[in-house]
């Protein structure tokens, strides 16, 4: 039919500008980095195997910074003390285990700026002597850590010492309590002295880093997957020089971080998924019998 | 001549009748406007561009109620409040932004289509060029709803556009400052942006879709053979139940049943793409929020204004803008450069069919030039002579059409 002849070459053409303005400016715009699915392939195993029990007596080698909040070991400085003393806060390591690759924190223990491809001034000194005392204290890690973690504790543990989520109501310090204001007055000091020290843990956090990291609330959408999975890998092949370090999850622990970043920054996919069938399937039955009605008033035109 | 019957029942038809004239209405708006049959579904692009602007209009009024015209503020209500705590306003907001690219999609079919059948001549100039003035309007209206979210994009399209006010070596940057009511884009940009976004544009483009539809009113709308009709005798032929033999239907119900249809397939598709495929209408840079420190590698505008960005670009400034200010009016001048008699489709006309298809397949090159990085030697060379090529098919345009012949055609 000649009407569906004239519908083809529209469509051809649309597409070809889709094409045009789409998947192929973008292939050009962005440099295209291979996922290497979190194998770390710079790194060599060590080949030594792992002790926990004792690497739970080498444990103390971290205690100075770090707390163990499974264990009963509080961190030795809050947030605000340790972003004064390091610029940054360093993560409780009850659940490092459960999402951190194994391989990447014991080079991790013992050069810990090589391994993240951080900035010399990194904050974390070397803090394992050798590859057995790193193996040992790995192996603990896993074996106190939970087996199941949610996508937000891997989140917060992996990212949130440096990025905040505000639509999460997250921030480098922890979750924005809930506060009361003053009835008379309307003022809410203890929301304003949250947001203070937000403040100065962020002032500190860009003196060491160079920058202040972005808020990730809609990284998915500003970045999308597949920049994020390439990135966090390893910051260096998106973003050469950049101060945020490679983190060094497991799969299975991004997956988890993107899990959380795709909730928070785009919350309507499951909507999405259930509203559509019922839009699409309405406007499919309404033109049926629009033809209907148009095939009944074209009858014995031409 | 005012007569009212006492006894008419109010909103009676007899009792309406005396007051709005609505069967008159009905006769010569819809059951005796007379159109071809001989056309196809691209006579229907009219309805389905009406159809999209109304969906524009109730979309965006949803989203007008949580949106904050602030700068501080902007980007959160949009891309939080509206897309997270507001029930379906991320269904509104897909809905306006998908509808609000789409648009241009199908104003661009709509324009290459009157321009393949020469629907801009002989008695129809004003339809053609109302229906530019709504495609101005209507690039006003996109340009100033893409600064409302107030993101990366939305900062530096609007730093960039503005920019062109100062025409180049002529360094009219007091103009620029008046249009921004600042020196750079700030809460007054934003604000006068807003302004023109939900209200003046808007009932321009009313006010012109009224104008669009009042000026095929007279000349009616083309056919597929370019023919001139007797739209009277034609008429008479219906109304005397020839209804085969008549060359022509009234608008409704029988031209608004195929509308009705097309409009079906049309939506489907429509919302197959804000559930399933939105992306290509939201660029993701706009999801930064605006940061007049941070420069974006890449700033580009969205794609259907792209083909014109690409004119600007690979000249110097002066130039480019020259070329620019061509490239925007001389779809307005067509009915006036096309010097051929004919009113026919573009492939029974021998060099104009040439004409006509390479204006389409070097106005796709310019598009996909413009979004393409500029620092590529070979994309700013093809750039560069697409844009060369667009200014010399409107320089030869009316020479190629007066050697013209007459075609026969159907009469
Ligand atoms: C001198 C204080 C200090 C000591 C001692 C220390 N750390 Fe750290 N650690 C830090 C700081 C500060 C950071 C955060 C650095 C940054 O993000 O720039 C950190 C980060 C980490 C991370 C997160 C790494 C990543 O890729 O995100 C882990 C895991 C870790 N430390 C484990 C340990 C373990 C295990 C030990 C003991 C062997 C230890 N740390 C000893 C200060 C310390
Ligand atoms: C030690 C601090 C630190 C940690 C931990 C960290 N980041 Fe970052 N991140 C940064 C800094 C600093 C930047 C800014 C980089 C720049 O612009 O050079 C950044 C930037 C980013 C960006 C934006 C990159 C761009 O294109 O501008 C993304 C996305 C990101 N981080 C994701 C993550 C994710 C996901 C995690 C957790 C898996 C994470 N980051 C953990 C410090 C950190
Ligand atoms: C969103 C804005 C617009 C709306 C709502 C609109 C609507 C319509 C409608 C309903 C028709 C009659 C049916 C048809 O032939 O499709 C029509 C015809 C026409 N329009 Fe538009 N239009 C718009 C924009 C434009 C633009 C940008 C142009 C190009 C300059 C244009 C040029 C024409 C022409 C030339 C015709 C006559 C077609 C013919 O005679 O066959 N219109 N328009």
């Amino acid at each position: 039919m000649k009407e569906l002849k004239v519908l083809a070459v529209v469509v051809i053409f649309t597409l070809i500008t889709y094409w045009g303005v789409e998947p192929y400016a973008h292939s050009q715009m962005h440099k295209h980095v291979e996922s290497q699915d979190f194998k770390y392939p710079d790194i060599n195993a060590s080949g030594v195997k792992g002790d926990a029990a004792a690497g739970k007596n080498k444990i103390a080698a971290c205690a100075g910074c770090h707390g163990i909040e499974s264990q009963g070991m509080k961190a030795p400085m809050d947030a605000m003390a340790s972003s004064a003393a390091y610029g940054v806060n360093p993560p409780d390591l009850s659940k490092v285990g459960a999402i951190f690759d194994e391989k990447f924190l014991i080079a991790f223990l013992q050069n810990p700026a090589h391994a993240a491809h951080a900035k010399p001034n990194f904050a974390m000194p070397p803090s394992a002597g050798s590859a057995q005392d790193a193996a040992d204290i790995v192996a603990y890690l896993k074996s106190i850590a939970p087996k199941e973690v949610s996508n937000k504790e891997a989140f917060e543990l992996a990212c949130g010492r440096c990025h905040a989520a505000r639509y999460a109501k997250w921030t480098q310090i922890g979750t924005v309590p809930k506060t009361k204001p003053n009835i008379k007055t309307g003022k809410d000091l203890d929301k304003l002295k949250f947001e203070q020290n937000v403040a100065e843990y962020q002032n500190k956090l860009a003196a060491y880093m160079g920058k202040l990291p972005p808020d990730l609330s809609i990284i998915i959408r500003a970045r999308g997957k597949h920049f994020l999975e390439t990135f966090v890998e390893d910051p260096q092949t998106q973003l050469p020089g950049t101060a945020m370090p490679r983190v060094g999850v497991t799969k299975e622990g991004y997956e988890k971080v993107e899990a959380y970043l795709e909730e928070i920054g785009d919350p309507s996919k499951p909507k999405r998924e259930a509203v559509g069938p019922w839009v699409i399937g309405f406007f499919f039955i309404f033109t049926i019998l629009a033809y209907l009605w148009y095939k009944s008033q074209w009858k014995g035109l031409k | 001549m005012a007569h009212f019957d006492p006894n008419a029942r109010p909103f009676s038809n007899k009792w309406m009748n005396e007051r709005l004239a609505v069967d008159t209405l009905k006769r010569v708006l819809s059951t005796e406007y007379w159109i071809p049959k001989n056309i196809n579904f691209l006579w229907a692009m009219g309805m389905v561009l009406a159809a999209t602007f109304g969906v524009l209009l109730i979309s965006g009024i949803f989203l007008l109620m949580y949106y904050i015209p602030d700068t501080k503020l902007a980007f959160d209500s949009v891309n939080y409040t509206i897309m997270s705590e507001v029930g379906y306003g991320w269904l509104w907001r897909h809905v306006h932004g998908v509808a609000a690219s789409v648009v241009f999609l199908i104003i661009y079919i709509h324009m290459l289509t009157g321009i393949y059948y020469g629907s801009y001549k002989k008695g129809r100039e004003l339809i053609w060029i109302s229906g530019m003035l709504l495609f101005v309007s209507f690039s006003a209206e996109a340009f100033s709803g893409y600064m409302l979210p107030w993101g990366q994009m939305s900062y530096w399209a609007g730093m960039v556009i503005t920019n062109l006010f100062s025409l180049g070596s002529l360094e009219f940057n007091g103009l620029v400052e008046w249009i921004r009511g600042d020196y750079v884009p700030g809460q007054a940009f934003l604000g006068r942006f807003f302004m023109l976004h939900v209200l003046l544009m808007p009932l321009i483009i009313i006010g012109l879709i009224v104008l669009h539809f009042g000026t095929l009113r007279m000349p009616h709308v083309n056919n597929k053979d370019g023919e001139e009709y007797d739209f009277d005798a034609e008429a008479e032929k219906w109304k005397a139940g020839k209804r085969k033999e008549s060359k022509v239907i009234p608008f409704n119900p029988v031209f608004l049943s195929k509308d009705v249809f097309v409009l079906g397939i049309y939506f489907i598709l429509f919302f197959y793409l804000v559930f399933y495929h939105f992306e290509f209408a939201m660029d993701p840079v706009n999801f930064d929020p605006a940061d007049p420190l941070k420069t974006p590698t890449h700033i580009y505008p969205e794609w259907y204004f792209l083909w014109s960005y690409e004119i600007l670009r690979p000249f110097s400034k002066d130039i480019g803008l020259i070329w620019f200010g061509f490239a925007q009016v001389i779809f307005m001048l067509l009915p006036f450069l096309d010097r051929s008699p004919n009113v026919a489709p573009a492939n029974r006309r021998r060099p104009f069919r040439c004409w006509f298809w390479i204006l389409v397949v070097d106005m796709i090159v310019l598009t996909i030039m413009g979004k393409l990085p500029p620092t590529d030697p070979t994309f700013a060379l093809i750039g560069k002579v697409a844009a060369y090529t667009f200014i010399g098919l409107w320089i030869a345009l009316p020479f190629i059409t007066m050697k013209e012949k007459l075609v026969g055609g159907k009469k």
